[in-house]
């Protein structure tokens, strides 16, 4: 069997079930367009998690709003990465709500949890680009499981999507993940999660790891993207320089429990002990 | 601590291990029945089970035959040295044939494979999990289940059956090379031989051999231990890279173990079923 013929194959599968799940999701009256949105983005209420005896979130009220780009800081374990995956609906929380874009997800059903994730881009720490793919395959991968396009097109979206995040596509598009540097996986890592011109970005340590430079590229990166794709952003990170910059407000958690809420320069002037502490 | 802590401590160990177990077995058979729900409907991820196929199948075609070959040869030396001593080393077929084909085959291969393709899943899909590839595709809506576990079942279902008729061939071969050129027996009376041997059990829809039809039904179970058990421990690895080795040697023991254990009550069923 030919590589063409199984990607033929694979191709019609995906159209059948494609279909059966659009039917199934326009009987629900799932995921609301565009024009129909109002209010926040993302509004997190009284979220408390708990492992065992170990409390990793305590009443965290959060919200996000269109457009915006929030920072969620702390120190490691104070269950910044957790909000994140709350937000996902990977994990559900033990009292609270979780509501993205007007759908509370904390006990939704999987097939509103999956569309709501449709309008959701994620960029991963160490960017989770698939090892065995090339970056155009990693950047093809949404579009090919979950849209009809024809390959053209989705030719045009990836090299479109990669030189958004400042890649040339001919020098990158057929090397393996293993062949690129930290900064260049990240940079990927971006293109993957936008290439479906999601309405909400979520970034995980997007600059951990990296040297000052390039760290300053992915922020500056971050701040084209808020305005060319008018997306709302969360970017979870201990890195204070890079939140302050490219963060329209700041959220500080402390064990689990949100110590502040605001912008960046009311946050330098905070009396709070533990916010002066973190700051310094 | 006081003496109703002191009792406390070993219950409460023997509590969170027996729970522990419970949830491992759920889970384990939880896996095993949303990949069989997943390998007969849709989506189909045909390109992945091609590879998987290539992976497992052709990929452990060069250790299943030197496997085979040697077995038979070992089997028709050891046995030739206490048949010798009868004058029955024309049945050394019959010895070699049955031993093969009833459980050297089905065993050996599964144990081969499980060394091979069933620690590189493990390893594979654990270090997926640890480097967020498998939450990077829960993020874009795709169930790992169905994209990484499914097309590894399915492979491994139809491989193994395949790979333990290569084994059975080549042994029975190995058994013919030493029985011709070390104890001077025909190629038509060792082949003979072992036909008898095949037959002595019946055939089913008068023909296929009884014998046959259970060492191929058998690695259709094993397959399933080997992909189920590998991407079990593969999906549960955590711990960076230290745990990616952890769970390639946990599934090979694991995979291993399951597999002798079933042979055992297969083979108990099998022959009450069919042979007795």
């Amino acid at each position: 069997m030919t590589r063409d013929s199984l990607d033929v194959w694979d191709s019609q599968m995906r159209r059948e079930v494609r279909e059966e799940v659009r039917r199934a999701l326009a009987d629900l009256g799932e995921v609301p367009a565009p024009a129909e949105l109002e209010g926040p983005v993302v509004d997190l209420h009284g979220l408390g998690l708990t492992y065992g005896s170990h409390v990793v979130l305590h009443d965290v009220t959060l919200t996000l709003y269109r457009g915006e780009t929030l920072s969620i800081l702390g120190g490691s374990g104070a269950g910044k990465s957790t909000i994140l995956r709350l937000i996902l609906g990977l994990s559900s929380p033990d009292t609270g709500e979780v509501i993205v874009e007007g759908r509370n997800i904390s006990r939704a059903p999987l097939t509103r949890v999956l569309a709501l994730r449709r309008n959701m881009g994620m960029v991963f720490q160490e960017a989770a680009l698939f090892d065995s793919l090339t970056v155009y395959d990693n950047v093809a991968f949404y579009l090919h499981e979950h849209t009809d396009l024809p390959n053209a097109e989705i030719g045009r979206r990836v090299r479109e999507a990669l030189e958004l995040v400042d890649l040339l596509p001919s020098h990158v598009e057929n090397l393996l993940p293993a062949e690129l540097s930290g900064g260049m996986k990240k940079r990927v890592g971006i293109a993957r999660a936008v290439v479906h011109r999601p309405r909400l970005l979520l970034y995980d340590e997007p600059t951990s790891g990296l040297d000052p430079i390039t760290t300053r590229t992915i922020n500056d990166l971050i701040l084209k993207l808020q305005t060319e794709l008018d997306v709302s952003s969360i970017v979870v990170t201990h890195d204070i320089r890079s939140a302050f910059r490219i963060s329209n407000r700041v959220a500080l958690l402390s064990g689990g429990m949100l110590v502040y809420v605001g912008g960046p320069e009311e946050m330098v002037g905070s009396e709070d002990e533990y916010v002066r502490e973190f700051l310094r | 601590m006081s003496l109703i802590e002191t009792a406390r401590t070993p219950l409460r160990y023997l509590d969170d291990t027996v729970k522990g177990w419970a949830l491992h077995t759920q889970q384990y058979f939880h896996l095993l029945a949303r990949s069989l729900h997943g390998s007969v409907t849709r989506p189909f991820y045909g390109r992945d089970l091609v590879i998987q196929m290539d992976v497992i199948g052709v990929g452990s075609i060069g250790i299943v035959l030197l496997t085979g070959l040697f077995t038979g040869m070992v089997l028709a030396l050891q046995s030739a040295v206490e048949m010798k001593q009868f004058g029955a080393t024309i049945y050394i077929g019959r010895l070699v044939g049955a031993s093969a084909v009833r459980e050297l085959g089905p065993v050996l291969t599964a144990l081969m494979v499980t060394g091979r393709a069933g620690s590189g899943m493990a390893a594979e899909i654990g270090a997926m999990k640890v480097t967020e590839q498998v939450d990077a595709l829960y993020t874009m809506s795709v169930d790992p289940v169905r994209k990484l576990v499914v097309p590894r079942f399915v492979a491994a279902l139809l491989c193994l059956p395949l790979l333990t008729v290569v084994t059975d061939v080549v042994a029975i071969l190995g058994g013919l090379l030493i029985a011709v050129v070390k104890l001077d027996l025909t190629i038509d009376l060792y082949m003979r031989s072992v036909y008898l041997a095949l037959a002595d059990t019946g055939f089913m829809f008068r023909v296929v051999p009884i014998d046959l039809f259970a060492g191929l039904l058998k690695p259709v179970f094993f397959g399933a231990i080997i992909a189920i058990t590998g991407c079990y421990f593969g999906l549960r690895t955590s711990g960076g890279t230290e745990g990616v080795g952890r769970a390639a040697t946990r599934a090979v023991v694991t995979t291993s173990i399951f597999i002798l254990a079933t042979d055992y009550f297969l083979t108990q069923i099998l022959i009450a079923l069919l042979i007795e």
